[in-house]
């Protein structure tokens, strides 16, 4: 099945009133974000999109792919799964080397020329990191980081799922906006669920959750863009004096004129 | 009376799963029964017993394998149970030295593995998991989703026409496929046969002999390097 279109259609609240967002359309290349304070039922709203939720969960949501429901008992193949989910897990518990890992992976999921696949998935995982991945290392020796990256890059490169949820990716000491850049070089349907600020505004809309409901959603405007391009660079001043500090080098007032914020 | 046998690695989950289908049977107005083979302690029973109120029992295989103990008890333990007046009998057995399977034939072989036990697990406990129906999958939420479609992998590759079942069994999560599975098996047939070939000769060192070191011992041998033979008449 050709996957165009998701829609969300509201169920309600934690206190059983009905969502203010009734329901809201994701078409392929869309970026959503999901935002609200921790409790609020974020990761409950991806979830019920994982699990194509067909008014059988607490919320009482409906997802529909293309306008149609997916029956109860629909079920598919994990490994062609449309949907991954990038969830909050930060280790790996898989005692095989990262080369090998992805080389099933990627058997599994029917791609054709395998090497080159695994080549790009580690490649793209290398671009958000701290310290490189590299083959031979096992799945388990890598960090926080380290394993957030690589699961990202499976799902986008390997998974090749053209619905991706991804569970507060900034927490891992990624590199969130190079990330947000890699991932739009790909036509899929982005969730978000975030804390992050340029995250949420560099993304398409976003739904403001509240009390476990989806209270609001904003498309960004043209301003929001210009002002998400200036977080991205106060981002970048950060992650800039993270890098001079990991150096081992001393920081100076000068080194912040320099930069002209 | 139908036989369902569970059988997986210690701690992998097989009593969790086996209370959340015991839960949807008896729903359903089903009479099961649960036995537990284990070599030195179990509780099982009495938790279950507690539980549900149906007809359990346990059987401390002690100085027998658990697997071969089964062997020996089944027919007991089948006659316990009819005479009971369950419908479905749910044996929980602790096999251990992953040479034999504890499944019967017409009846349900059902194989318990954790998630979290790493990919090559499935390579590594031979006719358990070959010669099993169903191999349930369980922890699944501690693994990452390319995790579980590599490890589901690993399992077909050892057994290429099992059903695969990804459980969270704490929530009830995937338990339903198995119940489906339980219904659908045949009633169970006297004389009842094991599945498969138990393995090779007789042990010495079931019946008893300690030393170390092929020479003090008869039967099908070998030496380090994987070379068979035999001694004796």
């Amino acid at each position: 099945m050709e996957i165009k279109k998701i829609t969300v259609i509201g169920g309600q609240g934690k206190d059983g009133s009905k969502e203010k967002v009734n329901r809201f359309e994701l078409n392929m290349g869309d970026i959503v974000s999901i935002v609200g304070p921790t409790g609020c039922g974020k990761t409950t709203l991806i979830n019920d999109i994982e699990l194509f939720a067909n008014r059988n969960t607490p919320s009482g949501r409906q997802i529909l792919i293309n306008n149609e429901p997916v029956p109860d008992d629909f079920s598919f193949d994990p490994s062609k799964h449309p949907i991954a989910m990038i969830s909050q897990h930060t280790n790996f518990l898989s005692d095989l080397p990262v080369g090998e890992f992805l080389t099933i992976h990627a058997k599994v999921r029917g791609t054709s020329d395998v090497e080159k696949v695994v080549d790009e998935t580690i490649q793209f995982a290398n671009q958000l990191t701290g310290e490189a991945i590299n083959k031979e290392t096992a799945m388990t020796e890598l960090s926080g980081g380290q394993t957030r990256s690589l699961l990202i890059a499976d799902a986008v490169v390997i998974g090749n799922s053209p619905i991706i949820l991804l569970d507060e990716i900034e927490n891992a000491g990624i590199h969130k906006t190079k990330a947000l850049e890699l991932l739009k070089r790909y036509e899929k349907i982005f969730v978000f669920v975030t804390h992050d600020p340029t995250i949420a505004l560099l993304s398409d809309s976003r739904i403001i959750m509240q009390n476990g409901a989806m209270q609001k959603l904003v498309v960004s405007n043209p301003e929001e863009r210009i002002v998400a391009d200036e977080l991205k660079k106060i981002d970048n001043v950060l992650l800039h004096f993270r890098g001079l500090i990991r150096a081992g080098e001393e920081i100076n007032q000068h080194q912040l004129e320099q930069l002209a914020i | 009376m139908k036989l369902i046998i569970f059988a997986g690695p210690p701690t992998c989950g097989k009593t969790t799963v086996i209370r959340q289908v015991i839960k949807r049977m008896i729903a359903r107005n089903l009479k099961p029964s649960f036995v537990k083979i284990d070599v030195l302690y179990a509780d099982e029973d009495e938790t279950i017993n507690k539980e549900f109120g149906i007809p359990t029992k346990k059987i401390y295989s002690g100085e027998l394998c658990p697997d071969h103990c089964n062997v020996v008890v089944l027919d007991e333990v089948v006659e316990w149970a009819e005479k009971a007046g369950s419908d479905f009998l749910f044996v929980e057995t602790a096999g251990l030295c992953l040479r034999c399977s504890p499944y019967v034939e017409n009846s349900l072989g059902v194989v318990v593995l954790e998630a979290t036990s790493g990919m090559n697990l499935p390579r590594k406990i031979g006719p358990m998991l070959t010669l099993a129906d169903i191999s349930v999958i369980t922890k699944i939420d501690l693994i990452s989703q390319a995790e579980r479609e590599v490890f589901r992998y690993r399992v077909l590759e050892s057994a290429k026409d099992i059903t695969v079942v990804e459980s969270n069994a704490l929530y009830g999560i995937g338990i339903d496929p198995i119940v489906k599975q339980i219904l659908k098996t045949p009633d169970i047939e006297f004389p009842m046969y094991l599945r498969g070939n138990p393995p090779v000769g007789t042990c010495t060192i079931c019946v008893g002999k300690k030393e170390i070191g092929a020479k003090n011992h008869f039967g099908v041998l070998r030496t380090m390097n994987e070379e068979l033979f035999y001694v004796g008449e």
